[in-house]
């Protein structure tokens, strides 16, 4: 399709059960989906003549910690021929385990060992899901937001042992976080105080 | 009597002058014959994305430095333009001109370390010295446009952090003048050199269809045919009002990637003179006080640029809740930025794209069946560097 508004006719006439919601902001258009219709939407990307998105360019997550459905996996696609961007959506909850899209794009292997390495999400028929860019016999997920920015262990070369050994971090000062949202603009916690307030009178 | 053969397990790194950086590249050798190649990443691993969530947007600008560390100011530029199709601000034309001149000195920076290293992998040291040479006088500008010979941080959302200082127009332009006669001195070391031939034709090769599945971009997509290019596809900043050409391979080999970087840094030259000539007086960021800081001047007089400057270095600039993806034509390839934003001064989440990722990736299915001596040859034709694939 020339254009994304065609684009996005066509996809939701194709796909109508599939497709939840469509977007076009940025030049680029975003689909919100669900993990089951996963693999027929990327074929249909994948495949189809009018839309032929035939480059998977990364794959990544986002984590609400607040929400019960946790996760949101994002895909992005181009398309070279018709010089379009697609960004596809969905939600999963922290222990749900989403279908691995290496059969059909090959690069989404390594992209997909990210994820899993770096957010803790599981693929089903994934060829080699390893941990990939953490050390060996890291534990935890360092992109889940309630992994600490210092992380939990830090190595060092012991004399005693003759060998490198990993132990808890020990810290002279924490990582600060300073909150300087100017008061008069109302910061998170004065606005939770008014709001509290409001609901008690 | 028969005898059993087993193959032979082969550990390339992480610390092996043509590994670039710090690869574990566990190999299994039939004979001289790769049979399966595993890259072990991550050693380099820094938790960038991480970091950045954690620190405010103008913060964030010096982790992209640190990313593609010989073309620093090209990755800069993807975060900058993320934030300002959020901010919807515009840059005005003098600080697109220096960020394209920036850009395409960066490509000539990473392309001649490239062209050179991966033709000292195949056995020659010559043009390294050479290369080096011309290397450091970009490097030298960068300095002085920054006070950084690498890391930079002179790209800003907006525009960039200071004009070029007297001067340093006329430099660049003169090493324009003479840039070409070393990229011919080069070519004259390789492109007809039988060694250097031997070594890099037919090694490798990447068909049309394999560079789409395995997301490859830039020289790599180019090399095997496809012209695409993110500056003429989809131009950013002044891309638009410059005149180039984009070289593309036919066979898809490291040879053919070896030409098309020689022909891109021809390229960078003429884009860098179009720029130098377009270039007129006028600011160089955003005129929004509200998003670039004041000057020093004004902070003495004027309260207003006082609490603007007092604001900025303190919380930061919000961005409002938003999601983008943008992408530049970055040296190595298509190096994008996934930028989430939730109203606060700091991004929520912050997707780096490097397309050094991707091409690691296919090593396996690029070294099956060449011979051990090939491996340093393709990685090399990779271009990969470390602190981009590891993040």
């Amino acid at each position: 399709m020339k254009n994304l508004e065609d684009l996005e006719k066509k996809i939701n006439s194709e796909l109508t059960t599939k497709i939840n919601k469509t977007e076009i902001k940025h030049n680029q258009i975003y689909l919100e989906t669900d993990k089951e219709d996963l693999t027929d939407i990327c074929l249909f990307l994948k495949t189809n003549n009018d839309t032929k998105f035939r480059q998977l360019i990364d794959i990544t997550v986002v984590d609400y910690p607040e929400r019960t459905q946790r996760f949101d996996i994002i895909y992005l696609f181009l398309s070279h021929e018709y010089n379009q961007r697609l960004v596809l959506k969905y939600s999963i909850s922290e222990n749900e385990v989403i279908p691995s899209l290496t059969s059909i794009f090959p690069s989404s292997n390594w992209m997909e060992r990210e994820v899993f390495d770096m957010y803790g999400v599981s693929f089903k028929n994934h060829p080699d899901l390893r941990r990939i860019l953490t050390d060996y016999g890291f534990e935890g997920h360092p992109l889940r937001k309630d992994f600490p920015l210092t992380g939990h262990t830090e190595v060092r070369y012991s004399e005693d042992e003759k060998k490198v050994i990993s132990e808890p971090v020990k810290l002279e000062q924490n990582f600060r976080n300073f909150d300087y949202e100017s008061p008069w603009e109302g910061t998170k916690y004065i606005k939770n105080e008014i709001d509290s307030n409001d609901k008690k009178n | 009597m028969t005898k059993k053969i087993k193959n032979l397990n082969l550990n390339f790194g992480p610390q092996h002058p043509a590994a670039h950086g710090v690869l574990r590249l566990i190999l299994e050798l039939d004979g001289e014959i790769v049979e399966k190649a595993d890259p072990h990443i991550g050693l380099l691993h820094r938790g960038t994305e991480k970091l950045i969530e954690n620190k405010t947007y103008m913060q964030a600008v010096p982790y992209f430095d640190r990313l593609d560390y010989v073309a620093p100011m090209n990755q800069e530029h993807a975060f900058a333009l993320a934030v300002e199709k959020i901010l919807k601000i515009d840059v005005p034309i003098r600080a697109q001109y220096i960020r394209v001149v920036f850009c395409e000195i960066g490509r000539i920076l990473s392309h001649i370390l490239n062209v050179t290293t991966q033709a000292m992998d195949v056995g020659a040291l010559t043009p390294t010295l050479w290369g080096f040479e011309e290397r450091e006088k970009l490097m030298g500008f960068y300095e002085r446009v920054s006070g950084s010979r690498l890391h930079a941080n002179y790209f800003r959302a907006g525009g960039v952090h200071q004009d070029l200082p007297q001067g340093l127009e006329e430099d660049i332009a003169e090493f324009c003048e003479s840039f070409p006669k070393i990229i011919n001195d080069l070519e004259s070391l390789l492109t007809d050199n039988r060694i250097f031939k031997q070594r890099n034709v037919d090694i490798g090769v990447v068909t049309k269809q394999d560079a789409l599945d395995y997301s490859f971009s830039g020289v790599m997509i180019r090399g095997s045919g496809v012209p695409w290019d993110l500056r003429k596809s989809q131009p950013y900043d002044c891309y638009e009002n410059l005149d180039f050409k984009v070289p593309i391979g036919k066979n898809g080999d490291c040879y053919d990637r070896y030409l098309c970087r020689i022909e891109e840094m021809k390229e960078s030259v003429s884009i860098i003179k179009q720029c130098l000539s377009k270039m007129e007086k006028g600011p160089v960021k955003s005129l929004d006080g509200k998003i670039s800081p004041p000057s020093k001047k004004d902070i003495k007089q004027s309260m207003e640029a006082l609490i603007h400057h007092f604001k900025l270095f303190t919380e930061g600039y919000r961005v409002p809740k938003d999601e983008i993806y943008t992408a530049v034509e970055a040296p190595k390839g298509e190096f994008g930025v996934y930028l989430i934003s939730d109203g606060s001064s700091k991004p929520y989440k912050c997707k780096i794209r490097a397309p050094g990722f991707s091409h690691l990736q296919s090593m396996d299915y690029l070294i099956k069946g060449h011979m051990l001596a090939d491996v340093p040859a393709v990685l090399g034709s990779l271009d990969i560097v470390f602190g981009e694939v590891d993040r």
